[in-house]
């Protein structure tokens, strides 16, 4: 049965048996792809996205449609273009995309076939996470069948159109997730991040036009073919369009991912998909869109989620998973937690992110070790400006300040009384 | 030209260029780290941010840095702003908090990027508590020091040596604060440029390890400009001396020729003028004490009591003091002392340079080429910056690319990320060369073969051109294309040179260069020796000419200028000239064979304790000007031969002006250096900077009392720290810097825009005036070479750490010689039945046993060829045979035991 509701998800069963060919293909499967290859120009499909309202679900939320539009026309069409599924799924508490790729990987290769439609790209990648073993495994698998039913190859569908997808391992750093790191890492360079300008879309992988889109995002494109934009425009409850995939971890009852209505309320997430808080324990605080987005709190419970209404209550919305702070973990400790993984994960390119990083886990470690002094939460502070952004060479660092920025406004008692109390007290609050 | 506002002040700046670059050139201070003029921009190391506002009204403006924000047409933008200044200040602070801080004992401190950019942001105050990461250092041959805990990551090295300089071994490895420059394991970098690192490395990462040896602080140097004297491109150096020995040689910038980059002979080939071999004192034969009076005495006699007097002039001695020797013998008794297949080739190189209606370019214009055709030559080997320069050629589709995509030109990742878009570079050589990695097409083949296939390409190009018979339809369709490809260029450039030994490349180089419709066409010679040109232009006899004055009994004694002539003719004939003559007077600063044949010899100064002047391949005369003075009684050798009563010329400038007006291609030398009347008028120009310390103590374990500072009666500069700095062209500075620039990066001080010209112009004179007539197109093509059954042709391939005669006296040098071996084709290894390692015996056609070596196998050196590293003494033996026949030899014996060293 269709699931009109839940585009994304309506192949995924409870039971973790993953959709085959034929399953896909029951649901309305490559009915888009063969719709936009056999009735639309590129141009009407990237015009069909936009009017769709399709946003990018990677974390930054730029026009998808947009982003194809601004490939070069008058670029020499003989030369490759490329498509990238930016399958690099890193943030710390974010598990959407294995989701989609494990258990329906036909529905992101046909949003991949049709993004390089729209973009006329004749080779594309799927940069997937190291760790993301079975994904590989089951998209090799639909690959292959995909292929062989002439979804993918030469002459797709006995159009014009012919694209070849080559699924790539990443060597596994969080850097490689920013689109430009990415880049140089497919091209076997250090993935560090290039500079902007000039964008992917001009000059990416190899100097070539590049479309780099978030799995996500591509999964939406399909399901936008099939039933149209009226029906996708639809499905939304805010300001944003389409459904999108929500998470929440940390000690609620039942953690886990949701496909939603954007614009659905925060407090919905949390208080029925996910359960509400563990007995005994109680909301402090959580990361509403992943580790490198800012604190929210209790009160923001109705802000719904779509970009601008998490924007403007102070955060990010991200890549729609959160973290949740229950009042019996140190807002303290965690916020150390998630430094170490960014200090880690610099790629050591630019100096802000390079030391500044280290630099703040030394103070959170002073601090929570009882060596810490009140000026150092100046110096925090200090960072968190100086690492912001612009500042930097690409965005890790300044989402990496997003969490320590808002615990320092929202939980600056706790780095107090670890100050305070100048022996080595390391217990949560 | 765009008019932009900075903090109130307008000012007009470059269209296009980045912010940091206009604010420099502006004269402005604004600090940075990863930015370099000549490798553009990369947005590491976030120093040089300032704020840019929006519009007039705007006032908060926000951070960017300046090195990758493009100028725009009436922007507004501070340095001075609180917010950027303390960023820049907290920059520094972050990038400080793993550094060391161990400036006294650091030998970068005093010339350290990273002191002054840190006092130059304020930043004094450390607040960073923590564990300083520390790394192991790794040895890196005899050249480079490595002390990674000092290290800013603002990845200038591996930009500049993997990307600049084309190295592979020099890599940035680990990743977040823990990020490691070096190699994969210890080991000497490969590359020829290496020792730039201690130049781009903004702090004492990468430092001189031949100058740690002997280590001085840059404010205790004397310096003063020179020219380097290994090969003859005359790069541009800046020599540092304390205690009467020099100390190290570091990059001088010049606008047109070596701009920021020298290569490892260049910079670390210097040890010769600190040689034991020195020659300190004069020598009389069959006398034990010698003064300089004696000496001089001595030589007064031989020359008046000789029936005639012979001169051997040298091509590694100034102008003037072959003038001298050649004013002092007479024209018709002044014999040019090179080897007699080069004296053609030079003669013939002149001829073409100054007839032949084409430029011949300065390194900055060989760097615009937009197609290039090397003929015969391993530039790499034979001219080193030269290589470097046309590494950057090629990129010139890649900016022509960028250009199309709006992308700016300092947007260095940018282009380099367009991917490996190349201008066409087409390589003739008798083997592969190191520039191969970024050549579009390479041909290999004997000097014969080159030549021929040289002549194809003219005669693609225009069929008025000679055109050489059976070649392959290989061969003839790479001419072709390669004849397509610099047909389209606008500003083709064909390199060739003496590495061949052949007139035929030359003339061939010139047919193609000759045939090009380009107007901007360039052709370009690479020579043996820092003078070759010059004392080419001279005009004297052949080398056997002056044997053969000896021999039959014209002449009787001979004066021999700064020349080993054991590397000029065979043993034999040197010996029986030199045995012949009753008088042999030898004036050279370095003992050598010819030298321990004299019966008199006279000690001359190196070029770090004279003055003279060289023209180099451009035909660009360029003076160079002594560091310190010579120790008593070693004199420049134009002042031996200039002493004697009957000269004309007390003073240099007397002789560069007699010299002048002696020979008109010369005329020009006069301008070699800036005009310095002004200056000396006034005072004169301190070698020492005014930190210099220690002047009234520094020799107290001699004599107590302060000798007074040494006179230079010759030059505008004074051996003090006192003078007038003031007004100083920057092209005579010995010493560059500025107030708050203690590093060689202060250059930006000094040019007129940041990686252009010098203020006041660049060094140097171009002899060569561009003429309109061409020569006629050259005919003599050489059949092609057929290898003979069981005999090989020698061929002598330069090394850039091999084949040059004074740096091959430099002690880190002699760590980096290539193997001692002989190459040879892998088809011939098997004929002979030798597998890579295996010692064979060379002997010449009449099967006399010569020499023995190792054999190293070079796939691509053809067939009938045996490879020998040019210049290497231990080869010289077989330097004057065409031909020689090889056995295997028994592997027990040891090789090589007869070879003279």
């Amino acid at each position: 049965m269709e699931n009109m509701d839940k585009p994304l998800t309506k192949n995924i069963r409870p039971d973790r048996v993953f959709a085959t060919l034929a399953d896909y293909e029951s649901t309305g499967g490559y009915q888009g792809l063969r719709k936009a290859v056999t009735q639309l120009q590129p141009k009407d499909v990237q015009q069909w996205v936009k009017d769709a309202g399709l946003r990018g679900r990677g974390g930054a939320g730029f026009g998808t449609g947009l982003k194809w539009s601004m490939v070069p026309v008058d670029d020499d069409s003989s030369q490759t273009r490329y498509l990238i599924a930016n399958a690099d799924e890193m943030e710390p508490g974010t598990f959407k995309d294995r989701l989609l790729m494990e258990q329906d990987p036909h529905q992101l290769i046909e949003g991949i076939i049709i993004a390089a439609y729209a973009v006329q790209a004749s080779i594309a990648y799927i940069f997937l996470r190291s760790e993301y073993h079975l994904a590989a495994l089951r998209l090799e698998t639909a690959l292959r069948g995909a292929r062989a039913k002439g979804y993918l190859g030469e002459h797709i569908l006995n159009s014009e159109f012919s694209l070849e997808i080559h699924l790539h391992t990443s060597a596994g750093r969080y850097i490689c997730g920013e689109e430009t790191a990415l880049l140089n890492a497919l091209e076997g360079k250090r993935a560090t991040p290039r500079a902007k300008p000039p964008f992917a879309v001009v000059s990416g992988l190899w100097g070539r036009p590049t479309v780099i889109n978030n799995v996500e995002t591509l999964c939406n494109v399909p399901h936008i073919l099939n039933y149209g934009v009226e029906w996708y425009r639809g499905l939304s409850m805010g300001a944003d369009q389409g459904t999108k995939l929500f998470g929440a971890s940390g000690r609620i009852k039942h953690p886990g991912l949701w496909e939603l209505p954007m614009g659905v309320p925060i407090r919905e997430i949390i208080e029925e998909h996910a359960g509400g808080m563990q007995d005994g324990y109680k909301l402090r605080g959580f990361l509403p869109g992943g580790a490198s987005t800012d604190f929210l709190l209790p009160e923001h419970l109705d802000v719904v989620m779509d970009y601008e209404a998490v924007a403007k209550a102070g955060s990010r919305m991200g890549t729609g998973t959160m973290i949740i702070l229950d009042d019996r973990t140190c807002p303290v400790q965690m916020v150390l937690n998630l430094e170490q993984f960014f200090a880690q994960e610099s790629c050591g390119w630019c100096t802000p992110c390079r030391d500044g990083l280290p630099w703040t886990v030394t103070l959170l470690k002073d601090i929570i070790a009882g060596r810490g002094r009140l000026e150092d939460l100046d110096i925090l502070s200090g960072l968190t400006r100086m690492l912001g952004p612009g500042n930097t060479f690409c965005a890790l660092a300044p989402g990496a300040m997003e969490p320590l920025q808002s615990a320092l406004k929202y939980f600056r008692k706790d780095f107090e009384r670890y100050i305070a109390e100048d022996n080595a007290v390391v217990e949560s609050a | 030209m765009a008019r932009i506002e900075i903090d109130g002040q307008s000012y007009d700046v470059q269209d296009g260029d980045n912010l940091l670059s206009s604010c420099l050139s502006l004269g402005l201070d604004l600090p940075y780290f990863c930015w370099h003029p000549a490798m553009g921009s990369a947005g590491a190391c976030r120093q040089c941010a300032i704020i840019q506002y929006k519009d007039a009204e705007d006032q908060r403006g926000r951070l960017v840095m300046a090195c990758m924000t493009p100028v725009k047409e009436a922007m507004r933008i501070s340095i001075d702003a609180e917010q950027a200044r303390q960023f820049r200040s907290d920059n520094i602070e972050l990038l400080m908090t793993n550094h060391p801080h161990d400036c006294p004992v650091c030998e970068e401190g005093g010339e350290c990027h990273l002191q002054d950019m840190t006092v130059m942001t304020g930043h004094t105050f450390r607040r960073y508590r923590g564990r300083k990461r520390t790394h192991n250092n790794q040895n890196l041959g005899p050249f480079i020091n490595h002390e990674m805990n000092r290290c800013i990551a603002c990845y200038r090295c591996v930009r500049f040596y993997d990307e600049y300089a084309g190295g592979k071994d020099l890599q940035v490895l680990g990743m977040h604060n823990n990020v490691y420059f070096g190699r994969f394991e210890d080991g000497a970098l490969e590359n020829e440029f290496s020792g730039n690192l201690v130049e781009v490395c903004p702090t004492g990462v990468f430092t001189d390890k031949t100058f740690s040896a002997r280590y001085t602080r840059k404010w205790d140097l004397q310096t003063a400009p020179s020219i380097c004297i290994h090969c003859s491109l005359g790069c541009n150096t800046a020599p540092g001396e304390r205690y009467g020995e020099l100390r190290r040689i570091i990059n001088r910038y010049h606008g047109e020729i070596n701009g920021y980059f020298l290569c490892d002979r260049g910079r670390f080939g210097y040890g010769f003028v600190n040689s034991q071999k020195r020659i300190v004192m004069p020598g009389i034969k069959g006398q034990t004490e010698t003064t300089a009076e004696i000496a001089e005495n001595h030589f007064r006699n031989l020359l008046k009591y000789a029936k005639s007097v012979i001169g051997i002039g040298s091509p590694r001695a100034s102008l003037e003091a072959n003038f001298a020797l050649r004013s002092l013998v007479g024209e018709a008794n002044f014999f040019l002392g090179l080897e007699d297949a080069e004296h053609t080739l030079l003669n013939a190189i002149v001829e073409i340079l100054f007839n032949g209606g084409i430029r011949s370019p300065s390194l900055r214009e060989t760097e615009q080429a937009d197609a290039v055709l090397i003929m015969g030559e391993d530039v790499t080997h034979s001219a080193p910056r030269l290589a470097l320069s046309l590494r950057q050629a090629v990129r010139n589709a890649s900016f022509d690319m960028a250009h199309k995509m709006h992308i700016p030109l300092w947007q260095d990742a940018a282009i380099r990320q367009l991917g490996p878009i190349r201008s066409p570079l087409f390589i003739a050589s008798i083997c592969s060369t190191r520039l191969d990695d970024v050549a579009t097409g390479t041909y290999q083949g004997s000097p014969d073969d080159i030549a021929r296939f040289g002549f194809a390409i003219a005669h693609c190009l225009d069929e008025s051109a000679a055109e050489p018979v059976d070649l392959s339809e290989d061969e003839k369709s790479l001419a072709r294309s390669i004849a397509k490809a610099l047909k389209q260029a606008q500003r083709p450039l064909i390199v060739s040179g003496t590495s061949c030994l052949s007139v035929a490349v030359i003339q061939a180089a010139y047919n193609v260069a000759k045939a090009l419709p380009a107007q901007d066409k360039q052709l370009t010679f690479t020579l043996p020796e820092c003078n070759s040109l010059g004392l080419a232009i001279m005009n004297g006899r052949p080398l056997q000419q002056a044997f053969d004055s000896i021999n039959d009994g014209l002449a009787d004694t001979v004066v021999i200028l700064e020349n080993d002539l054991y590397r000029r003719a065979s043993h034999q004939s040197v010996d029986g000239f030199l045995e012949k003559a009753a008088h042999v007077v030898v004036i050279d600063n370095l003992e050598n064979q010819t030298v321990g044949r004299a019966e008199l010899v006279l000690p001359a100064a190196t070029f770090a304790e004279s003055e003279g002047t060289l023209v180099n391949n451009e035909g660009r005369a360029q003076r160079y000007f002594p560091v310190y003075p010579a120790a008593d009684p070693i004199r420049g050798s134009w002042q031996w031969l200039t002493r004697l009563e009957n000269s004309q010329w007390r003073h240099h400038h007397a002789l560069t002006a007699a010299c002048a007006s002696a020979f008109p291609y010369l005329a020009a030398i006069v301008h070699a250096a800036p005009q310095t009347d002004n200056i000396i008028k006034g005072s004169k120009i301190p070698r020492q900077p005014h930190r210099y310390s220690g002047r009234t103590a520094m020799h107290a374990n001699i004599k107590v009392s302060e000798p007074g500072q040494p006179q230079d009666m010759e030059t505008p500069f004074a051996f003090s720290m006192e003078g007038a700095m003031a007004h100083v062209q920057p092209a005579l500075l010995p010493v560059i810097w500025a107030p708050g620039w203690n590093s060689n990066q202060a250059i930006n001080k000094f040019q007129q825009e940041t990686g252009g010209h010098l203020r006041d112009g660049d060094a140097g004179a171009r002899l060569i005036k561009p003429s309109g007539s061409h020569l006629p197109w050259f005919g003599h093509i050489p059949p092609a070479f057929e290898p003979e059954p069981g005999l090989w042709r020698i061929m002598s391939l330069p090394h850039i750490f091999g084949s040059e005669e004074l740096s091959l006296q430099s002690t880190p040098l002699a760590e980096r010689l290539p193997d001692l071996c002989v190459l040879l084709n892998p088809q011939d290894a098997e004929s002979l039945g030798v597998d890579p390692g295996d010692p064979i015996e060379i002997c010449d056609p009449a099967r006399n046993f010569l020499l023995k070596f190792p054999v190293n196998i070079e796939k691509t050196l053809p067939r009938g060829l045996l490879g020998i590293t040019a210049g290497r003494p231990e080869f010289q033996p077989l330097k004057f045979l065409d031909q020689v026949t090889l056995n295997k030899a028994n592997p027990e014996q040891q090789p090589n035991s007869e070879a003279p060293l």
